[in-house]
């Protein structure tokens, strides 16, 4: 690794660094308006043009705030705890490819941090860790409404960790591979020459469930459940304030914008595009950049107008969501995905089409089945929706012996959750 | 071996930048904010009352069954990824294929035993 080696590897650090801040920065601004119009408000307008420079302001505020320690709190996992969630946030983008390669000399440099072998498995990893920051905030806080976030998003950002492996499995059979430029690269093509060879159509399910998995992930609406308002008053972040606040928002809004490149860069091509003849050329590269900004800032969008549509789900429809729905259809859907492979392989003369109306017969497959476990449940559930109203409604008599008994065991669940007094 | 390293080496010292960065920002912070600390402004917060006991409270104990769980199919999918790449490419596609089905069914098993069992109900 000589000079040139050393600056060209630092300015691409330290520019998709910049461009990842500055995302989470618009982002954050963006998300503000577009709520706003979809609430008919007016959203925040003050300061610079259009509010743009909300975001800033808003930091600088928080790190002009007294940071409190409360009492109670463990001191180290306290001051530990923003951090791991700060840093693992920032880290997460490291091996995704943000833009395309160019050649300085003899040399060919791409618009990626690291592209290691392992690849997208550093994102789980990363977004393992990423448990750690929340599960201390809320054990350290030494009270009892971020105890009772913090295992709560633990147990769901566990849960949810299952689908999203689930789902890159299936990519990483489809392409082969770990690594997040030659996952790029096999997405280069086109179908039938008119279609972007680009993952999500052979793997339309996997992308759903990976998508779906990453907003769980990230704890946003329809999954955020740990900054459930109404019952936790802020989950984990409870007891925080000031600068370590702020670190706890960054991280979060950052998981917004790693997701949706995570997601860019398996199923929709990443930083290709049409290059017009610039290959190889610097300016080649950023057009790739560009690319790669739009089809991300679209599934920006996509987790903003979830916020703005859906409600928040009820705790154990989540978790049913998670351990009944995503995780057998999507064990389902690996084996689906490495038969067809297989089938590939093993049959010279198979082509894609072939290939295609396999993985259509599976998913008409795995719709019937899905369809068939929904409506078991929805017979289910009556008797479970009686039981409720009997918990609400103290003064209404359960119908019958069973939904009684359900009901008492009901009260019997809460009891041992609420807190002792 | 040296260029593998050399690309953990960028990715440590991305670690070390990023701590630095949320450590400064801590710094900066310290130097301008305020820092009035008195009484019931110290306390942990429990919807405005005097907090009652100590904060660490009993939590439902099925949030550890579902961490078993996680455990369960976190391995599970843990022997898929290397599975996955070379799925591809082996010259023992057949039988590693199937090994892996066996091997699937004995862990996801585990799953409709445990849905019938009641583990995965909530309330």
């Amino acid at each position: 690794m000589d000079l040139q080696d050393f600056g060209i590897t630092v300015a691409i650090v330290v520019g998709g660094f910049a461009l990842w801040i500055l995302a989470t920065a618009l982002f954050i601004w963006g998300e503000r308006r577009m709520v706003a119009k979809m609430q008919t408000r007016i959203g925040p307008n003050r300061i610079g043009p259009l509010g743009i420079l909300q975001t800033v302001a808003d930091g600088a505020k928080l790190f002009f705030k007294e940071d409190i320690l409360p009492k109670g709190v463990d001191k180290v996992t306290y001051f530990v705890a923003p951090i791991a969630s700060a840093t693992v946030a920032m880290l997460t983008f490291a091996v995704i490819p943000f833009g395309g390669s160019f050649t300085v000399g003899d040399r060919e440099y791409t618009l990626q941090i690291w592209d290691p072998e392992i690849g997208l498995l550093w994102v789980l990893a990363m977004s393992s860790i990423g448990v750690y920051g929340i599960v201390l905030a809320g054990w350290s806080s030494g009270s009892k409404y971020p105890l009772l976030g913090g295992v709560r998003s633990t147990a769901q950002m566990i849960s949810y960790e299952l689908a999203m492996g689930l789902g890159l499995v299936s990519v990483f059979i489809w392409v082969g591979s770990l690594q997040a430029s030659e996952i790029v690269a096999a997405q280069s093509g086109t179908f039938f020459g008119s279609i972007p060879a680009w993952n999500v159509f052979p793997q339309l399910f996997a992308f759903i469930l990976f998508f779906g998995a990453a907003i769980a992930e990230a704890q946003r609406p329809p999954f955020d459940l740990p900054e459930a308002e109404g019952e936790l008053v802020a989950g984990f972040i409870t007891e925080y304030s000031g600068a370590k606040f702020a670190m706890f928002f960054l991280g979060e809004f950052m998981q917004v914008v790693t997701m949706s490149a995570v997601t860019v860069t398996l199923f929709f091509g990443g930083p290709s595009g049409p290059l017009f003849g610039l290959e190889g050329t610097l300016a080649g590269a950023l057009l790739g950049t560009f690319y790669f900004a739009v089809k991300t800032f679209v599934f920006m969008f996509v987790f903003v107008w979830l916020r703005g549509t859906l409600p928040r789900l009820r705790y154990d429809r989540l978790m049913d969501l998670g351990w009944k729905v995503f995780l057998p259809l999507g064990l389902l859907w690996v084996m689906a995905t490495a038969a067809v492979v297989l089938i590939q392989d093993t049959l010279e003369q198979a082509q894609v089409l072939t290939g295609a109306g396999i993985i259509l017969a599976a998913l008409v497959l795995i719709l019937i089945v899905g369809a068939f476990i929904d409506r078991s449940r929805g017979e289910a559930e009556p008797a479970e929706d009686e039981g409720e109203e009997a918990e609400d409604e103290p003064l209404a008599l359960p119908s019958s012996a069973e939904t009684a008994r359900e009901g008492a065991s009901r009260h019997g669940g809460a009891r041992q959750v609420r807190v002792p007094k | 071996m040296e260029a593998y390293l050399t690309s953990y080496a960028t990715v440590l010292a991305l670690t070390v930048a990023g701590i630095l960065l949320v450590a400064l920002a801590f710094a900066v912070s310290r130097l301008v904010r305020p820092d009035r600390e008195y009484g019931f402004k110290l306390s942990s917060y429990e919807c405005g009352i005097d907090p009652v006991g100590t904060g660490w409270s009993h939590t439902h104990i099925r949030y550890y069954m579902f961490a078993f769980m996680f455990v369960i199919f976190d391995v599970e999918t843990l022997f898929i990824f290397p599975w996955a790449v070379v799925l591809g490419t082996s010259e023992h596609q057949r039988f590693i294929f199937g090994v892996m089905l066996v091997f699937l069914f004995f862990v996801t098993i585990t799953l409709p035993y445990e849905w019938k069992k009641g583990v995965l109900k909530w309330v």
